[in-house]
């Protein structure tokens, strides 16, 4: 057993974050989030050129050959930074599928793009209906000649604004639940039929609306074999989710070390506030989760090469915990610095959002208990 | 004991729901329900409508302009007000400032001021808290110096409620230096148009511009604008800070928005059958309103000893505590129901613009954030239960 960082991915985590802090500090955050577009297209070059977008992919595609692990170590970063980039969206769901289940073609053309920062994506999954059931879907595909046509709503697609490219799940065959007939394409946002709706997130994101009516895309497009795609987002997703704990936790770390550190320095009643020892025992257990959280984070990306089972129960388990921690160490760290945690002005509310957000994402604690516990 | 309403209780009731019917503007509704209350017009609205019915101050004694009901009367409004989902009346003037004034003001003060806080003529804000001075009140260092029939006062107060709309401005200030902290402060009221007053605004973590900072540069203050006796400032404060704390529960409001939690449960599908039919949801919302029927009964039990002329005491910060611990539970589970539509940030919809997801799911997210807040004002919770520990269990 060995939980250290090799050479290299030390290194990766020093310039992510050296960049990250020459960069992307919270004003900009802010400012860039509230003006259009909402996030950072140069930036976005830079990512590349530092080699981020490329990490976890093969070198044989431009990538530098790594994994999860180096997914983490760029999500913890992208968390403390509050980065809104679709990292997640371009990287990890787009690069992991297309690595793991893209043919020749696909890879060829594809896993270079992305690592090069040439193309953004956004994952569309999501339908008014279908909660966090992935296979919930009433978008459907139709053969068409060697291709298919695309019809139906898909909601709130994160970073959908500035995405060329969609992948998009949708049902080829089966019920509207089933596990058999979902298929996964990559879907060209310019493509005839595709209408948006755009508009800010709560955490500082963008997202869309989006319509498909009767968009055509080409069999080179899909991915995978046609209606058996349930299988592969469920991986994409737990890598995202993976990732997502990742970023959750470069969260917490933040509120973690803001919390104390204000409660060092604001005096009431003539002393410190972390003089009071019911402060003192509310950030130790601020600490406690945050600290579990890492260990689970961990966990979930490490498990994330393992059987199926254990890698959902892992992916799983960290959602639940992490959705529970952030949910605590957000609303404390908020609490703590009183009326200031309240301000849109200080960051400490921002990373509380984000955080809440996260437990949202790919399901939240219900789901994912649930879906632990049918595992088990 | 007894829990039934009697025939002349029910039939006020029947009274203020049809009132409530046939005088809310339907633009109001949905305003409430999102929480979205924007304007002044807003919040103003509802006030002169009540106000003109004589039912703006239902606490205040007969003599100032109350409506003279009993505490079960009081109780009956508030829920019927909750029911229908009617604007909050703003406590500043009605539920504080107007308190202070008919308990320990003047002849002149009460004749000047009460009947424009009822009419809504003056809207007024809480100049309590400084930077320097939030849980521990009494260390404020806003200055006033007297100067023949005036103070002149010099400072800074913040976290001010809606001082944007402000015509007046009830402030604790510091008058004497030279004894303990709670001896040398005086009750001042100040008129926000006075020169050397500046508002600037703090958005808070929905985007709402809810709070301000306010400067005073040199203002002066005729001395007939002081609340009781100079240096007996930090006494009034503490009533009214009393005060604030039971109307802080929130009970009849809470009922309400559990009710629209269930709806929403209904609506909300989950492996093709509403969310309200799994256990996991069911139970978190049967807990919150068990949570809630304890409270109720512990503020009925208050309200019971307030009816038989005894004060309040400090047990009754287990109202503020157990209330805003509610209200904000509501918020998370409200949150956790509507899903993937907690995204869409309001703020960004135009009034005409249709909004993204479910009407219900509209503002949730923005609200959940909001009521973060409810733990922190008011006397934060950490300060209500060392009140308890002090002066309950004498710890
Ligand atoms: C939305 C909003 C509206 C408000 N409106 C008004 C208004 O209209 N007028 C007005 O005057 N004020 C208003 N306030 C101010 C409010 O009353 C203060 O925020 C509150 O008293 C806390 O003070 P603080 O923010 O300085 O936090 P601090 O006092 O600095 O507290 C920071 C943290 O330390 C904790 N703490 C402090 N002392 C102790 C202790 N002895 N033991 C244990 N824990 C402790 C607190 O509970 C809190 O968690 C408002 C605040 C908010 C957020």
């Amino acid at each position: 057993m060995d939980f250290s960082y090799t050479e290299e991915q030390t290194l990766l985590r020093n310039s992510v974050a050296r960049f990250l802090a020459d960069h992307y500090d919270f004003e900009t955050f802010k400012r860039v989030s509230r003006a259009e577009p909402g996030w950072r297209p140069d930036i976005w070059k830079q990512f590349a050129e530092l080699g981020l977008l490329g990490a976890s992919l093969p070198e044989d595609f431009g990538g530098l050959g790594g994994g999860p692990i180096e997914t983490m170590i760029v999500m913890e970063e992208f968390g403390k930074a509050l980065a809104v980039e679709p990292y997640v969206a371009t990287v990890v769901i787009g690069g992991g599928l297309l690595r793991r289940s893209g043919s020749d073609a696909q890879r060829q053309e594809w896993l270079p793009k992305i690592a090069g920062g040439e193309t953004v994506m956004a994952f569309a999954f999501a339908e008014p209906q279908g909660r966090y059931d992935l296979a919930d879907l009433t978008t459907t595909a139709k053969k068409s000649g060697a291709g298919h046509v695309l019809n139906g709503h898909k909601a709130v697609v994160l970073g959908g604004p500035w995405a060329d490219t969609l992948i998009v799940t949708a049902r080829v065959g089966g019920g509207q639940r089933d596990a058999n007939g979902v298929s996964v394409f990559l879907v060209d946002k310019k493509s005839d039929g595709i209408s948006a709706r755009h508009y800010p997130t709560v955490d500082g994101q963008h997202a869309s609306e989006i319509t498909f009516e009767n968009v055509e895309v080409p069999a080179s497009n899909l991915i995978g074999a046609e209606g058996e795609g349930l299988p592969l987002i469920e991986q994409a997703v737990d890598e995202a989710i993976a990732a997502h704990c990742a970023e959750a936790v470069g969260c917490m770390r933040v509120l973690q070390d803001a919390t104390v550190e204000y409660s060092k320095t604001r005096k009431q009643f003539g002393v410190p506030i972390g003089k009071f020892q019911v402060l003192q025992h509310r950030m130790v257990d601020m600490f406690i989760n945050t600290e579990q959280s890492v260990s689970i984070a961990l966990m979930a990306t490490l498990k994330l090469g393992e059987s199926e089972t254990e890698r959902k129960k892992a992916a799983s388990a960290a959602k639940v915990h992490i959705g529970r921690a952030g949910r605590f160490v957000g609303q404390q760290a908020v609490q703590i610095h009183g009326g200031m945690g309240m301000t849109d002005e200080l960051n400490v509310g921002h990373y509380f959002k984000r955080l809440t957000m996260l437990d949202t994402l790919y399901g939240n604690v219900d789901h994912h208990l649930k879906r632990y516990a049918a595992l088990a | 004991m007894d829990l039934s309403f009697s025939p002349e209780e029910e039939a006020f009731r029947q009274e203020v729901r049809s009132f409530i019917r046939d005088n809310l503007p339907d633009k109001l509704k949905g305003k409430v329900r999102r929480g979205d209350l924007e304007t002044k017009d807003d919040y103003l609205t509802w006030h002169k409508i009540l106000y003109r019915q004589g039912w703006v101050a239902p606490a205040w004694p007969k003599q100032y302009g109350g409506p003279g009901w009993t505490v079960t009367q009081r109780y009956i409004f508030n829920e019927e007000c909750a029911e229908a989902e009617t604007p909050m009346i703003l406590p500043f003037g009605v539920a504080m400032c107007g308190p202070v004034i008919y308990t320990f003001g003047s002849e002149a003060q009460k004749q000047k001021y009460l009947p424009r806080i009822l009419s809504g003529e003056d809207w007024w804000c809480q100049g309590y808290s400084e930077p320097g001075a939030g849980s521990d009140l009494a260390s404020l260092k806003t200055r006033a110096v007297r100067d023949g029939d005036h103070y002149i006062v010099n400072g800074q107060k913040t976290w001010t409620t809606l001082a944007q709309f402000a015509d007046w401005i009830f402030c604790l200030v510091r008058t004497d230096t030279s004894v303990k902290q709670q001896e040398g402060i005086t009750f001042l009221l100040i008129d926000m148009k006075t020169p050397g007053i500046t508002v600037k605004p703090i958005i808070v973590l929905d985007g709402a511009h809810e709070v301000n900072e306010v400067f005073f540069d040199n203002v002066k203050v005729p001395v007939e604008n002081r609340i009781g006796e100079e240096n007996k400032g930090w006494t009034y404060a503490k009533f009214l800070l009393v005060h604030e704390r039971s109307g802080i529960a929130g009970v009849a409001r809470s009922k309400k928005a559990i009710e629209r939690l269930k709806q929403i449960a209904e609506a909300e599908m989950i492996d093709g059958k509403p969310l309200i039919e799994t256990d996991e949801f069911t139970r978190k919302i049967a807990e919150t309103e068990i949570d809630l029927s304890a409270l109720e009964f512990t503020e009925l039990r208050t309200l019971a000893k307030e009816s038989r002329g005894q004060m309040a005491g400090p047990e009754s910060s287990i109202l503020k505590i157990k209330g805003t611990e509610i209200q904000q539970r509501i918020t998370e589970l409200t949150l956790e129901a509507i899903g993937y539509y907690a995204y869409p940030d309001a703020r960004s919809f135009g009034d005409n613009e249709y909004p993204v997801g479910p009407d219900y799911a509209v503002g949730q997210a923005g609200h959940y954030f909001n009521m973060r807040k409810a733990s922190i004002y008011g006397g934060s919770n950490e300060i209500q239960r060392g009140i308890i520990a002090k002066a309950v269990l004498g710890l």
